[in-house]
């Protein structure tokens, strides 16, 4: 029943994984599960990146409140990502342009970076639609969500 | 046992013994709990369970114990963020055994 230490592929491989979240936050559970797979494979030491497009965009937006629905607000999880060492949330332009949003409307995510004196560092980054394209062709695995 | 009762009010627990209802939740349902794990609540301990508690509040998640090491460290220094420490206050898990008198549920990822 003790915590053990995290789990390792044979030979250290390490793979490149992307979530690809593209559903709105809170009328289904794919957000949620995304993101709680998100957490569990961070444990895994593998390079984890998400992406967010189409209505997924929405799970970003800052100042989301559930009470009136009666489900759990899980939005603030996105920001402890960094703690959890995930630090590449990529954004489609494209999609937040549809939906009449901006950079501006997303919640501010950051993480440490070890590289640069622990220097907070924003962790969202918006990217046009032809970039997502060749960031997911760079993937070994698509998670799509 | 499905429930920890103090003073004749019951509060439900999931069948490894986190609390079913986070607002449930006081300092003396956390001794109640403590107690069953078999720990004696100290300083050290309930400097834990009152961080994990602020780092749910802050994050709507229980963090995985190396998230833990590193967040206490961040907080209190290295000599508290340190796995063993941790796990001399808590023996069967930090992450695990700390949540659960926190009344949090079970961190993520945690098997």
């Amino acid at each position: 029943m003790a915590e053990v230490e995290a789990p390792k592929l044979p030979s250290g491989v390490r793979k490149k994984l992307m979530f690809v979240n593209r559903k709105a936050p809170h009328g289904t559970i794919y957000a949620l599960e995304a993101l709680e797979v998100v957490l569990i494979s961070a444990a895994f030491e593998q390079e984890v990146c998400l992406a967010f497009l189409d209505d997924g965009v929405f799970q970003l937006v800052k100042g989301q409140n559930t009470q009136a629905i009666g489900t759990k607000n899980f939005a603030p999880t996105y920001r402890a990502l960094g703690d959890y060492e995930i630090t590449r949330l990529y954004v489609e332009r494209e999609s937040l342009a549809e939906r009449g949003l901006a950079t501006a409307d997303l919640m501010p995510i950051v993480h440490e970076d070890p590289d640069d004196a622990d220097e907070e560092k924003p962790s969202i980054q918006v990217v046009g639609r032809a970039e997502m394209a060749t960031l997911m062709a760079e993937q070994d695995v698509l998670l799509s969500f | 046992m499905t429930a920890y009762v103090i003073n004749g009010s019951s509060f439900e627990h999931d069948e490894e013994g986190y609390l079913k209802n986070l607002a449930d939740w006081n300092k003396d349902l956390a001794e109640i709990i403590a107690k069953d794990e078999k720990i004696d609540l100290t300083a050290e301990h309930w400097e834990v369970v009152n961080f994990l508690r602020e780092y749910y509040d802050e994050y709507q998640v229980a963090p995985a114990i190396r998230v833990l090491v590193k967040a206490m460290k961040k907080a209190f220094g290295a000599e508290k963020g340190d796995q063993k420490y941790l796990y001399q206050l808590f023996p069967y898990g930090p992450a695990k055994q700390a949540c659960k008198i926190a009344g949090l549920p079970k961190p993520t990822g945690c098997v």
